[in-house]
């Protein structure tokens, strides 16, 4: 069953920062969430695989590019921080 | 002339409009004057645009000129997921504070086409997670009938905004119940259409193999006329379904057969009167000449622990893009992985970041083919289940939901409680057939009138059979 360490994981992995009190909590709901959808494995092991279905790429032509800049202003403007017209983030490397 | 906004629909609007009995704008401000009234006990919008003046004036110059539509100058009330250029959207999240759309969702520019006026942008579930819209960033919803209950959800703030007369028409969207509850629990019309049917760009994606905009209206028609104008194949959405394929389904002659699903019925729950009820709908149809057909969908039953699997799943990857870099609200921690950390966890509510965990645990190595997979074949088996029933029948009925609208708070501390309660409506979405939800009278609660709900669904790209059968029996 899953434990305490579990949800500190998926946290991280999530990238979600979670308070210790709510790690009890997530930890006592997706127990019930979990034991509830586990019904499924109840369901006879002879149940056909996974189908992709009918999957086909939607393509479009490489053609009729917009006006260059015609949206960077707007979208430019709901970026938290910025420095000249570029996305600025903390050094990665 | 006085303008009677309880028995008002968008047909007889636009005569009105087209008569000159009133003019758009004095439409606009009668809803308006509605929504000052209302809201502030209601909290259906989350906004009431500034510039609804402005629109009005420029549809009446259209009606004026017999250039419009059906919807030239009709008020309409969306959802807060999507998109508008240049208004706020935030699907009723902390983490898009400040967001500001910089594109029109495609349901929106046809909208704009068409001449409707857009009132405002209307509470909801926090990124369309859960049913009730008590998970809103911005406090809860309250259902116009009984101000103590919830509206429903996650579209509860457009069905609310609909039922207290605040808007004539309004749209949602629909991952596993979204319009259709909430029309149920306030006494309207709500469509999910089949997927594909309805273009998805411009709408935040929550689970994106089940997510569809649809129209809420007081009445069958209204919800077809918003139908109509919405759809269409659009290259911007992959998904969405080229128009000659969508025709192609319509050629299959009706049967006049209405399926009636045992085994989904038989799912503990269900309030007695709810039954009761539903079963009073289904002697209706049979007056109005439908035979009724007992049919099984033996799968059925694995419907919710399915969709509770692939929905956190999807949201879980979709969700990803909120980073607090592009847009949205932005914190700051040590390093750039505590800037995403302290981001989500303070930006997401309760709910979103417990789907958000659910789906990355259904996602990860070890549980994918117990999980993820498994539901995947489930949804496959269960949608073949359909496909045999329709070869029988032409619609299937249940009832909306198992219960009318529950108390505000009654189930916020139990997510499992709350996820019972779509039972009905999360099958369309993992098939992805149309699914309509007409109202079918009230119960008494408490000396309320609460409104039910029932439910039609139909092959895919039959939402005309739906809209048959639904005018004639409401």
């Amino acid at each position: 069953m899953i434990e305490k360490k579990d949800i500190e994981k998926l946290a991280r992995l999530s990238r979600i920062e979670v308070s210790e009190e709510e790690k009890n909590i997530l930890l006592k709901d997706m127990e019930s969430i979990l034991d509830y959808v586990s019904q499924i494995k109840e369901a006879s092991s002879g149940i056909p695989p996974k189908e992709a279905g009918e999957l086909r790429n939607v393509m479009r032509e490489d053609k009729n590019p917009h006006e260059k800049g015609m949206y960077t202003k707007e979208i430019m403007n709901e970026v938290p921080d910025k420095e000249n017209g570029y996305v600025k983030v903390k050094q990665i490397l | 002339m006085k303008i009677d906004l309880e028995n008002l629909t968008i047909r007889k609007a636009h005569e009105h409009l087209l008569k000159g009995d009133f003019s758009a704008v004095e439409l606009s401000e009668v809803y308006l004057k509605n929504i000052e009234a209302h809201n502030k006990n209601i909290n259906a919008y989350l906004e009431v645009f500034d510039d609804v003046a402005t629109q009005a004036k420029e549809t009446q110059k259209i009606i004026e000129n017999k250039k419009g539509t059906i919807l030239t100058g009709i008020p309409i009330a969306v959802k807060d997921n999507i998109l508008i250029q240049r208004k706020r959207a935030s699907s009723a999240s902390k983490i898009l504070e400040g967001y500001t759309a910089t594109y029109d969702a495609t349901v929106i520019k046809k909208l704009k086409s068409a001449g409707a006026v857009f009132l405002g942008r209307t509470n909801m579930d926090e990124f369309a997670m859960g049913g009730s819209t008590e998970n809103s960033a911005f406090g809860p919803t309250k259902n116009p009938h009984d101000v103590s209950r919830v509206p429903g959800g996650s579209s509860g703030g457009s069905a609310a905004a609909l039922a207290m007369d605040g808007a004539l028409a309004a749209l949602g969207s629909d991952t596993g119940g979204s319009i259709r509850q909430p029309a149920a629990f306030c006494g309207l019309v709500g469509l999910k259409p089949t997927y594909g049917a309805v273009s998805r760009y411009g709408l935040m994606a929550m689970a994106s193999s089940l997510d569809q905009i649809g129209p809420f209206g007081k009445t069958v028609e209204d919800a077809e006329i918003l139908f109509n104008a919405i759809k269409g194949h659009d290259p911007m959405d992959s998904t969405s379904v080229p128009d000659e394929i969508a025709k192609r389904n319509n050629e299959v002659s009706i049967k006049m057969t209405i399926g009636v699903p045992k085994d989904i019925l038989d799912s503990p729950g269900i309030d007695a009167l709810v039954l009761k009820n539903f079963n009073e709908e289904i002697a209706k149809l049979k007056g109005k000449g439908y035979s009724i057909k007992e049919i099984s969908l033996p799968h059925a039953h694995f419907a919710l622990s399915v969709y509770y699997i692939i929905m956190p799943a999807e949201a879980s990857t979709n969700l990803a893009r909120f980073d607090g870099v592009r847009y949205g609200l932005s914190k700051k921690g040590g390093t750039p992985f505590d800037d995403y950390a302290k981001t989500r966890g303070e930006g997401f509510g309760r709910e979103v970041r417990r789907r958000i965990l659910l789906g990355t645990y259904v996602l990860s190595s070890g549980y994918y083919d117990a999980y993820y997979n498994k539901a995947w074949s489930l949804r496959n088996l269960i949608g073949k289940d359909f496909e045999h029933a329709f070869n029988e029948v032409d619609i299937i009925a249940t009832p909306t939901t198992p219960t009318p609208a529950f108390k505000i708070g009654e189930k916020n501390n139990d997510p499992l409680a709350m996820y019972l309660a779509d039972v009905f409506t999360v099958p369309a979405n993992l098939i992805g057939i149309p699914a309509l939800s007409i109202p079918s009278g009230t119960v008494d609660r408490d000396g309320k009138k609460l409104p039910l709900g029932l439910q039609l669904m139909a092959p895919h790209f039959r939402e005309d059979i739906l809209f048959s059968v639904g005018k004639s029996i409401f």
